[in-house]
């Protein structure tokens, strides 16, 4: 039963990247209605993981795995917890109704397959993100949800700013995800734990390392980018250039909670620290107002969504840092709460958009009649974001402000963050579910009516979602908040909040959130010309920051690129033979091999003349000045080295170079008669000097290096053994020809091809100039 | 003996990298034959002479009764002189078609693949 | 170069050298000879045909373009060791026999095949090179 619940698991974990495989072929067979097919992965692997709920709900935990590497100790795991499988249940529900939406937004787009396979391959990847244990698995997931995130928000490639935001996602989640990466290394070398199950229950090894600081830092690096915290919050505005449910999945719902998740998941091992209650709340304070403010300034359905967006994972990331029971209890409430009602509004965003053709909401005006399921599925994704009754979001904002309070200043100054983000948040959520409904109809660019089934499905049943929840609070918190408020704290932590009033403190902070929250929508086109004539006045983020760096990093690479390829092949020349010169040269005078200082060697006289006989005709290739003079001096001291194997006891050297020699002065001739060119040297004397240094270190180092060689012990095991064996198991007498035939084949038969592949080039060097020949005379000077 | 040849090897090497570090395609070719010919020297040198006897068995023999000379670098050279005159043939035709399509011998002038100033690369994205 | 003499000559001594290079090569087994030399001395001999006669004699008289006798070389080349895989024993590992032809007994073995195959690439890609360097000549 466990194995096969283990293989149910891994094969869960791998459908979506298969689904993604077939996903073009069938968009390709059915159109847009293969959503109905493909919405059936997810859908599997959410009633896969709410078969987990009853374990989870009584506190337990299932896990399982394979070997991966297992020289290494690498394993592919995974570790389902109330936080695992709250996250899973979210991304595979709102995964399957992502699938339906898109399937009518993208309806006729002619790379809708390209879509599904995107989106199936990032819900695998952001599936096996929370599901992780070995920090492998997690880190691997972790990039994977980068890289289709780029795949998706880069998804309309034509366009250049779908380019630039593709990017720069990437550059800032890829970076902290090299951040993540060596955060878990150092964890894993500090502690010797390589999986999150150990390492929550460990207990304080992490918190009482000398290391802590500096793994905290690093796992924030990763966690901030990814969720979007100041000063890296400029990516996810950009990123609403990707369609829609894109959007309203990976950039609200899902992957920016990668970040606040690894939070959640590390508070047991490494919160309730000082460090932990100061940097996260004042990271997450700091989102949460900039969020808040940057929202109101835009008209952008879209980019008022993401900016508020940026705010509530402010308010995630500052409640998880808080670390009181009731701080996570509420940060757990308000995140399965956004996620219902942000993936909603943006899916209703993206109808509007859809139906109307334009997402501005100062053009949008009096559309509830034409959209009547749109609007009440807007209104109630705002009620839920606004914080009222009789929605999810109302049980969170009670609690978040049942959570702060004013016990002491450090918390009255949070809770006063709250009131106003939440306030922000309110104006904000009406704005976009009010404005485009009500008041006078406007004209659209589009003729808007509803959309169809496939378009309001989604949002509707995350609204329906949002009321049972809030409604049957007692079942909700027993199988999904407090299993995850337990694993998160790491200790059993239980809600209690339910939609029956209670009179008392935050009934009174939600009353001043409301009013403050009706005062800016009221005002909110005066706001918002002040908070953009304020940004104007600054001129600079960490947006235009981003173009900065880029442009500074092109602007050096050409720098480094010019001062090292300058495209001087001489200087190449230079350098490289330098390197050899003093490789050659200093390394035996630092260790000092050089050559002890030898006899005048006693030759038989015809040899000196060979030798001597070579050096003349090298230096008559040196002094050539025309071009019969370099050929035939080539082939002198070719025909030298010839002699000299010959003397040597190398008949089929002799031969071969012999041979070789021959046709190199008959080919050089053939070439040498037509590039009428002077051999002569025409370089200034103090190049020549310099030059001629280097060549003679050269010369001096490969000769001194030879007399060492040649001076030390011979080794002769080889030369006995081709000698010994040759005729015995070889059949030849050649020994030289036995070893290139037989010993040594292999070798033989890599440098045959090479001669082909050589005589191929050549061949395919005259047939180009034949062919361009043949159309139009290359301009001298430009390459052909 | 090996003296004597240790340099003679040096004396070949030192025109061949001479040759090399000029900027006439003609030189430089002349330069990597010599090179290669230095190469050649080197391992056949470095794996110890013995004047004339060649690494064949006698006839009526299995196993050569007297020192013959070490067909191990005899053998590596052969096909590195094989190869290299290939190599050669290419550079060769390469210096021959470069001189025909750019108009010079002169690698200083040669400058398709890296221009004179390419300015900077694409800003955008 | 197209001198009456040599052009007279260039058949004869070309036909003297491809045949020497065949006995070069069938002998580099217990004497010095072998598939480079042999394929080497018949490029030459191509070669001197080609500069005496013309490019064009010299394709007729190949019949086959040299690059595909090169390409065919280096496949018996590897053919004869993938053959050892037959006798269920590493790539390449030598297989000997003797056959009896006209009353002389040859040993036939995978490295004469080897060796054979050595010789074509060399011959066919050397031959390719020097033709076509020659072709430029005329035009």
């Amino acid at each position: 039963m466990e194995t096969a619940g283990q293989s149910l698991t891994l094969l869960a974990l791998f459908l979506p990247f298969l689904a993604a495989c077939v996903a073009p072929s069938l968009a390709r067979a059915f159109g847009h209605n293969a959503a109905w097919i493909l919405a059936a992965v997810p859908a599997f692997l959410f009633i896969h993981f709410a078969g987990f709920v009853p374990l989870v709900a009584e506190g337990g935990h299932a896990s399982g795995g394979y070997d991966w590497i297992p020289s290494l100790g690498a394993r592919f795991s995974w570790y389902l917890d109330g936080l695992s499988i709250t996250f899973a249940l979210l991304i595979s529900g709102i995964g399957t109704l992502i699938v339906l939406y898109s399937g009518g937004y993208l309806k006729g787009h002619e790379h809708q397959g390209r879509f599904f396979s995107f989106i199936l391959m990032f819900m695998g990847a952001m599936q096996g993100l929370v599901v992780a244990d070995s920090f492998l698995t997690l880190f691997v997931f972790w990039e994977l949800t980068s890289i289709t995130s780029f795949l998706l928000i880069g998804f309309d490639h034509r366009r250049e700013a779908s380019r630039r935001a593709a990017i720069q996602a990437l550059i800032v989640t890829g970076a902290g995800g090299l951040s993540l990466l060596a955060g878990l290394l150092l964890v894993w070398s500090v502690t010797g734990i390589g999986d999150l199950g150990t390492l929550l229950a460990s207990g304080d090894v992490m918190r009482e390392s000398p290391f802590y600081i500096a793994a905290l830092l690093l796992l924030l690096g990763g966690a901030f980018t990814k969720s979007a915290q100041v000063p890296f919050h400029f990516w996810l505005p950009n990123a609403m250039e990707a369609p829609t449910p894109v959007s309203a999945y990976l950039h609200s719902a899902t992957m920016v909670k990668a970040g606040v998740y690894l939070v959640m998941r590390l508070n047991p091992a490494f919160g309730e620290t000082i460090a932990w209650e100061t940097i996260l709340p004042i990271f997450g304070g700091a989102t949460l107002l900039t969020g808040g403010l940057l929202a109101v300034r835009q008209t952008d359905l879209k980019l008022m969504l993401a900016y508020t967006t940026v705010a509530s994972l402010g308010l995630l990331v500052m409640l998880t840092g808080f670390g009181s029971d009731k701080a996570i209890e509420a940060a757990v409430l308000y995140l399965i709460a956004h996620s219902l009602f942000k993936g909603a509004l943006f899916m209703v965003a993206g109808t509007i958009d859809h139906e109307a053709g334009t997402r501005d909401v100062t053009k949008l005006g009096g559309l509830r009649t034409a959209m009547p399921i749109t609007f009440a599925t807007a209104l109630v994704a705002a009620v839920s974001m606004g914080g009222l009754p009789p929605l999810f979001g109302f049980l969170a904002k009670e609690e978040i402000y049942a959570a702060l309070g004013f016990a002491d200043s450090w918390t009255t100054v949070l809770t006063l963050v709250a009131i106003g983000g939440n306030a922000l948040m309110f104006a904000i959520g009406f704005a976009v579910a009010l404005k485009p409904f009500l008041g006078a109809k406007v004209e659209t660019p589009k003729h808007a009516h509803e959309g169809p089934v496939l378009l309001w499905i989604g949002p509707a049943t995350l609204g329906l979602v949002g009321l049972g929840a809030a409604i049957f609070s007692s079942w909700s918190h027993e199988h999904l908040t407090d299993p995850m408020a337990s694993a998160v704290a790491g200790t059993a932590v239980h809600a209690h909040i339910s939609l029956v009033p209670h009179i008392g403190l935050p009934l009174y902070l939600s009353l001043v959130t409301v009013a403050v929250g009706i005062a800016i929508y009221v005002g909110l086109a005066g706001f918002r010309a002040a908070v953009a004539s304020v940004l104007s006045t600054i001129g600079w983020g960490p947006d235009r920051g981003f173009d900065q760096l880029v442009r500074g990093t092109i602007r050096v690479a050409r720098v480094v690129t010019a001062f090292f390829q300058h495209g001087h092949m001489d200087r190449y020349m230079t350098a490289t033979f330098l390197v050899i010169a003093a490789a050659l040269l200093v390394t035996p005078a630092m260790y000092g091999e050089f050559p002890d200082w030898p006899a005048m060697p006693k030759l038989p006289f015809y040899e000196w003349v060979v030798l001597l006989i070579a050096v003349i005709g090298l230096w008559s290739v040196l002094a050539a000045s025309n071009r019969l003079t370099a050929i035939v001096s080539l082939g002198i001291q070719g025909f030298a080295v010839a002699l000299i194997f010959a003397l040597m006891g190398a008949p089929d050297l002799a031969f071969t170079q012999f041979m070789v020699e021959t046709l190199s002065v008959v080919i050089l001739a053939l070439v040498m008669t037509r590039l009428r060119l002077s051999p002569a040297d025409h370089r200034p004397v103090g190049e020549r000097t310099v030059d001629a240094v280097i060549a003679a270190a050269c010369g001096i180092g490969f000769g001194l290096f030879l007399l060492r060689v040649t001076q030390g012990a011979f080794d002769d095991t080889l030369p006995r053994f081709f000698a010994e064996y040759s005729y015995a198991i070889a059949h030849g007498r050649n020994i030289v020809n036995v070893i290139l035939v037989d010993f040594r084949g292999l070798d033989t038969l890599g440098e045959i091809a090479v001669v082909m592949i050589a005589g191929l080039a050549v061949l395919a060097l005259i047939r180009i100039r034949l062919r361009s020949g043949d159309e139009a005379a290359p301009e001298p000077g430009k390459g052909g | 003996m090996e003296t004597a040849f240790s340099a003679l090897v040096g004396i070949f090497f030192a025109v061949a990298v001479y040759l090399l570090l000029s900027k006439h395609i003609i030189r430089i070719l002349l330069g990597t034959a010599i090179l290669s010919n230095a190469v050649n020297l080197l391992i056949f040198t470095a794996g110890r002479l013995t004047r004339e006897v060649p690494p064949i068995i006698p006839d009526h023999l299995a196993v050569p009764e007297e020192t013959i000379a070490n067909p191990l670098p005899q053998a590596l050279v052969l096909t590195a002189i094989v190869i290299s005159f290939s190599l050669f043939a290419f550079l060769l035709v390469l210096t021959y078609r470069a001189y025909q399509e750019l108009g010079t011998d002169d690698t200083e002038e040669m400058r398709v693949a890296e221009p004179v100033d390419d300015g900077l690369p694409p800003m955008g994205y | 170069m197209r001198t009456l003499i040599f052009r007279t000559m260039a058949p004869y001594l070309t036909s003297l050298m491809v045949l020497f290079s065949v006995f070069v090569l069938l002998r580099g087994h217990n004497e010095p000879g072998g598939g480079f030399i042999g394929g080497l001395i018949a490029a030459s001999a191509f070669a001197i045909y080609g500069i005496a006669c013309g490019v064009s004699p010299v394709r007729r008289a190949l019949y086959f373009h040299p690059m595909s006798i090169s390409g065919f070389g280096l496949f018996i080349a590897a053919v004869s060791g993938a053959l050892s895989m037959f006798g269920a024993v590493p790539f390449m590992t030598g297989l000997w026999t003797e056959a009896s032809i006209l009353g002389v007994t040859v040993d036939l073995s995978t490295p004469l095949v080897f060796d054979i195959g050595v010789y074509l690439v060399v011959l066919g890609s050397l031959t390719s090179i020097a033709l076509a360097l020659e072709e430029r000549e005329e035009d």
